[in-house]
């Protein structure tokens, strides 16, 4: 057992858990933040994607101990209060979701890509950079519509700031 | 229409949980005492259990239980049952062996449950799992329906010899027999219809709570159907009468037909929570979704179809076998019989139908509805049929269809399908439109001379949704009613539920069913919530599967809608000093036609429940229920048509476009209709290009992660150009008919026909990999 | 996952020092293979040592005729670096390609190495390059450090430290991915001494490993064009046969990829 202290969603926070407990399980079980989903076992879906450090990484492929002293962003860290991060509401507007599940994923990675592209993003390079994360429902068509979406609008709001 | 009501394209209500990481799901969910269950698996496609020593797991820490499949014999609870029962073709019933939830005496497939461990964390259970010694004797295994028709084949269970569940067939033999006699051509054609495996990306989870002084159990878990499932856990798995069991399906991450069947992973976790007197939860990893999740399709299929001198389709003859797995489960004996062989006159007209199909045991995973069910291995079946038989007879493919296409409607096909109405030349000549089929000579012969090989492949699909009528489908074996139930209560402040006995894992019901009450009311959709997957809370339902929702579900709705208008008038009528048949309903006003009088639905509402002033006689309150039984299925229809090249030196397939052109009658989302569709053809090509799950000779699923079965990811997949072609159907008062499985059913017929065209080979089966098209092109 | 104590690993020489203390210990760089292996309980080490954060580990310099690559550099920042993409574009291209980008974000050059997957990217360019590894004990060439599938020279608590890249005339890197993990079908690198010497590794694709092909290489030097691997011949003896592709496909993917990927070195 270790005690790990770390940032998630601008609160700092301590735990006792397992040296094995990866991430993703101290963010849904001790934390019951429960947006961030496990998808997979090979580290492949992608359903777990959160941000540490401002990187998009897999909670699910890290060690809570890993993320010991960073600063970490899970979905529902994502919206100012009421009001939604571009990408979760170019998501909305495309219906870029069905079910749900690979959803919050989805967002923090293409929330990722939009800051490593800024405006430079294609439908090619969007799909190409979603490769880590398996959707089931939606057959992609939206959520590249909605990640090219978010792309304009995150421009948009950063010349107005 | 109104701005949230039929045909616009509302955006979804439930997003915004999901979208800020609010979402619901099973593994979600704590209860206060939950211990974890893991289970024991057998790594054997084909074994003796000798015997189960826990004495060491029994020691390790948090360790609460362990239980095995002879207790849950010795307990009585019921076998997995099998819903539909298929007579073959000399008359005897299907031949079933029995599938208990853990396995006392002998496992037949790879991932089976043999005993469950019940410990305070998960980590625990899986540590003590490790020290469950199990005593196997292995015996052979027959990993395929080839293996498992040979002479001499191990056997899986003495109830089905020779590994034959049942011989079934459908159509006229002596009818078609003779249209061959008098055949111009009889084209012929060998496939295969590969196996997949759903994966939802929720994996499937379950919680479940006994509360001893109620003698009351609660289960959560991933359905697609709760109802059902509480009616197939009380009245054939003896777990506990109806009305001491709720099942509660919240947010469930995807199904696609997987999640319609009740496993034993949820009858044990409700016996286990019995026995420890714990809450109990088990949530699958995906390993366990590859080995346990009921599998799709497994058809291998000969198809000889005969023309006349002009080209048209005189008769079709096709037999089918169809790999069960292991055991029957729910739903799987219809699959390739009534939702199969009942849709192989495709859009065509086909005078005379014979389809032989024969069910096999084999040692792999049981094998059930997938997105489409039955109806993706016809039109896969037809469709590359009537290319193959293009190009034999020298025609272009997209004539030879126009010229065979069912034209008046209705139309009563050879094979039990009597289709209420559709235009098949309106569908493919938008397909033929969008994707400028004149021109594709042209831009072959261009790509040609930059080394890459282009092909353009058509799929005319029609499909079956909303099975029904309940009567008809219990004179063919069904052991349900295919209904679908809604209530609506209209609250004293004129807000509005809707409890339906649909189920949305992904649909966007919560969107989409609100819209038919804004319809009807012209009431913001912001009014009205919809209620389901509870069985507290909802009166009774069949779920949501085949495409069923809108057409069954909806239309349930729209039945009690008509209750509540009625009665509402009357309140209405009396509060105006009116003349019933005067008050019409507009912006959630009941108004007096001609005049400037009305009152408002809240007004109404209110009044419904103060009863102070109601129509003599009325009872007091606004709540109305409808069951609603179809009287016939709705048949979506439409045309695929697929672009794309092949490098010839990698043997990787690139699409150019891929264009849709659907007829699902009226649309109430459009947006949403459109996702289903995306999704579907998703779906389909994956089937196509991606997905297919190998096992060794032994019985070992080589496909068992993501590692090494092919999902379609982003990059493998086009954006979709989708039009719509729409008649109204004639069925049911909304004019709709079912859009869910549409891209599933006809995308992998139009890939794979434009793969062979452009590779000029028809030896192909899928997935066509580029390993397998390269092999095709180079020998 | 089996219990596991987890110590992250301040300097190289306290790692070495944790190792030496632990029964089963393993190093922990990025973690994007060993935690997979470890979730699905085929490993079960005692200790994990994590590298990732040791300073001296991370970065990336020019030298005068190359570049240093320190081995818990993560794959992004390879892909990224300005100085990667300056000297040698097909090893920035090439990290460009593995896994995911957040598995690019965890993964790292050093682990790669020293797990040295059949199918993992960064041999062919190691062997490819002539790149030398080194450790905290000594310094290994890139010939003498691949030892068939998941075996490399290093001994027990041996530590990579960097990889030394020299610049080549000529390198390119084309990669046909395995549809369903993404991991390298087969994926060939091209480079060109200044001297005019041709190297050549495919991965992915050989039962043994990353290895060299020499018919290829004496086509290339002959003639240093896509063209002159036409006449090529590749046996399809010892080469892997899975699900995803025979031997004779991965045969032939050694030939083309090995043709793309000198078109793309110029």
């Amino acid at each position: 057992m270790s005690t790990i202290k770390l940032t998630v969603n601008g609160r700092a926070v301590s735990v006792d858990v397992e040296d094995r407990t990866l991430l993703v399980h101290l963010l849904r079980e001790n934390l019951n933040l429960t947006g961030t989903h496990i998808g997979c076992d090979t580290s492949q879906c992608g359903a777990c994607v959160v941000h540490v450090d401002g990187r998009a990484v897999k909670s699910c492929t890290m060690l809570a101990g890993q993320a010991a002293g960073s600063n970490v962003t899970t979905i529902e860290g994502l919206a100012k209060g009421d009001e939604l991060h571009p990408m979760q509401a170019a998501f909305r507007d495309n219906h870029g979701l069905q079910c749900g599940y690979c959803t919050p994923g989805m967002i923090m990675s293409a929330v990722d890509i939009v800051h490593r592209h800024g405006g430079k993003l294609d439908e090619e390079t969007v799909r190409h950079e979603l490769e880590g994360n398996i959707c089931r429902c939606t057959g992609y068509h939206n959520i590249v519509k909605a990640v090219l979406d978010a792309a304009s609008r995150m421009k948009v709001a950063q010349a107005a700031e | 229409m109104g701005v949230e009501g039929i045909g616009a394209s509302v955006v979804r209500k439930e997003d915004r949980r999901f979208i800020t990481g609010q979402g619901r799901y099973v593994d979600d969910i704590k209860m206060v005492g939950m211990s974890y269950a893991h289970f024991i698996r057998s790594p054997h496609a084909h074994a003796k259990v000798k015997g189960i020593d826990s004495a060491e797991a029994m020691k390790m820490p948090g360790v609460i239980a362990v239980l095995t499949g002879q207790q849950i014999v010795d307990d009585k609870v019921g076998n997995l049952i099998c819903g539909w029962a298929i007579t073959s073709k000399d008359g005897s019933p299907m031949k079933m062996g029995a599938w208990p939830a853990m396995a006392p005496e002998t496992v037949r497939f790879v991932g089976q449950a043999v005993a469950v461990v019940i410990a305070e964390t998960k980590n625990q259970a899986k540590d003590a799992a490790e020290a469950v010694v199990v005593n196997y004797e292995e015996l052979p295994a027959v990993p395929d329906i080839k293996a498992a028709l040979k002479a001499g084949a191990p056997q899986l269970h003495p109830e089905a010899p020779g590994n034959v569940v049942y011989d079934w067939h459908l159509g006229d033999e002596a009818a078609v027999k003779d249209a061959f006699s008098k055949a111009a051509n009889v084209v012929t054609l060998e496939l295969t219809n590969n196996r997949l495996v759903p994966n939802a990306m929720e994996p499937r989870a379950a919680i479940a709570h006994y509360d001893q002084a109620e003698e009351h159990y609660t289960l959560y878990t991933t359905s697609q159907n709760p109802h059902v499932a509480r009616l197939v856990l009380s009245a054939f798995y003896n777990i506990a009468p109806e009305h001491k069991l709720r099942v509660i399906a919240p947010d469930v991450g995807g199904g696609f037909g997987s999640k319609i069947y009740i496993y034993p992973e949820e009858m044990v976790a409700l016996w286990a929570s019995k026995k420890v007197n714990r809450p109990v939860k088990w949530t699958g990893d995906r390993s366990e979704a590859f080995l346990t999740d009921a599998h799709g399709r497994d058809h291998v299929s000969k198809a000889e179809m005969a023309f006349d001198k002009d080209n048209k389709i005189v008769g079709l003859r096709v037999k089918t076998h169809a790999n069960f797995g292991a055991y029957m489960s729910l739903f799987s004996s219809a699959v390739p019989t009534y939702l199969y062989a009942t849709l192989l006159s495709g859009q065509y007209v086909i005078p005379a139908i014979y389809a032989e199909v024969m069910g096999v045991y084999t040692n792999t995973t049981p094998v059930d509805a997938y997105r489409g069910a039955g109806r993706p291995e016809a039109s896969y079946l037809l469709e590359r049929m009537m290319e193959t038989a293009a190009r034999q007879l020298k025609v272009d493919p997209a004539e030879l269809r126009k010229k065979n296409f069912i034209t008046t409607f209705p139309y009563q096909t050879p094979v039990i399908m009597a289709y209420d109405i559709g235009d098949f030349h309106a569908s493919i000549d938008a397909a033929m439109k969008a994707i400028d089929y004149a021109g594709f000579p042209a831009r072959k012969a261009k790509a040609k001379g930059e080394g890459k090989l282009r092909g353009i492949g058509v799929s005319c699909y029609i499909e079956a949704c909303g099975i029904a009528p309940s009567k008809a489908v219990g004179s063919l074996g069904a052991g349900v009613g295919l209904w679908e139930s809604a209530e609506i209560r209209v609250n004293p402040v004129g807000t509005i539920e809707v409890l339906t006995g649909s189920h949305s894992h992904g649909q966007g019901h919560e969107t989409t069913f609100c819209q038919i009450i804004a319809e009807r009311l012209g009431v913001p959709v912001s009014q009205v919530s919809i209620v389901h997957g509870d069985t507290d809370k909802v009166q009774f339902g069949m779920g949501t599967y085949g495409s069923r929702s809108i057409a069954v579900g909806g239309t349930a709705i729209v039945k009690a809608m008509e209750k509540v208008e009625a009665k509402a008038k009357k309140i209405a009528a009396h509060a105006l000093e009116a003349s019933e048949s005067d008050i019409v309903i507009e912006n959630g006003e009941f108004k007096v036609t001609g005049t400037d009088k009305s009152i408002a639905l809240p007004m109404v509402a209110l009044a419904a429940y103060t009863a102070h002033n109601l129509p003599d006689g009325m009872e007091p309150g606004l709540k109305e229920t409808a069951f609603y039984d179809p009287t016939n299925f709705t048949f979506p229809a439409g045309a695929y048509i697929c672009e794309l090249e092949v490098d010839p030196g990698t043997g990787k397939t690139s699409f150019v476009n891929f264009v849709a052109a659907d007829d699902f009658g009226r649309l109430i989302n459009p947006m949403i209709v459109e996702g289903q569709v995306h999704g579907g053809l998703a779906q389909g090509i994956g089937q196509a290009l991606l997905e297919g799950v190998v096992y060794d000779g032994t019985g070992q699923l080589v496909t068992a992660s993501f590692m090494d079965y092919t999902m379609p990811r982003a990059d493998d997949l086009p954006s979709f150009q989708l039009s719509h072609t729409p008649t109204l159907c004639p069925g049911n008062p909304l004019g709709v008919k079912g859009c869910g499985e549409a891209g599933a059913i006809g995308a992998s017929a139009a890939v794979i026909n434009a793969i062979t065209d452009a590779i000029g080979n028809n030896k192909l089966e899928m997935p066509a990999t580029p390993d397998r098209v390269w092999h095709a092109i180079h020998g | 996952m089996y219990e596991t104590t987890y110590h992250r690993a301040s300097s190289v020489d306290d790692a070495v020092a944790l190792f030496g203390k632990g029964t089963e210990a393993k190093f922990l760089a990025g973690g994007q293979t060993l935690l997979p292996v470890m979730k699905q309980r085929l490993a079960a080490p005692s200790d994990v040592i994590d590298l990732s954060k040791v300073k001296e580990l991370i970065g990336i310099e020019p030298t005068g005729d190359g570049i240093v690559v320190r081995a818990a550099t993560t794959h992004y920042d390879v892909a990224t670096s300005n100085v990667v993409q300056k000297a040698i574009p097909a090893l920035a291209h090439l990290a460009s390609l593995i896994g995911d980008p957040a598995v690019r974000h965890r993964g790292t050059i050093g682990g790669s190495l020293a797990n040295n997957d059949p199918a993992a990217d960064y041999p062919a360019a190691v062997l490819a390059l002539g790149a030398t590894i080194k450790t905290n004990k000594r310094t290994i060439a890139a010939d003498d450090f691949f030892k068939g599938l998941f075996a490399t020279a290093l001994e027990d608590g041996e530590i990579i430290t960097a990889v030394s890249f020299p610049v080549q005339a000529k390198a390119g890197y084309a990669k046909f991915p395995n549809p369903a993990s993404r991991f390298a079908l087969t994926g060939v690198f091209v480079a060109r001494t200044p001297a005019g010497d041709v190297r050549v590794a495919a991965t992915g694709a050989s039962q043994s490993g990353v290895m060299r092909v020499g018919p290829i290489e004496a086509a290339l030097k002959a003639n240093w064009s896509a063209g002159a691997i036409d006449g090529v011949t590749i046996p399809s003896a010892g080469l892997l046969a899975d699900i995803h592709g025979s031997a004779a496909y991965r045969a032939n993917l050694i030939k083309v990829m090995a043709q793309r990927a000198v078109i793309t070195a110029g």
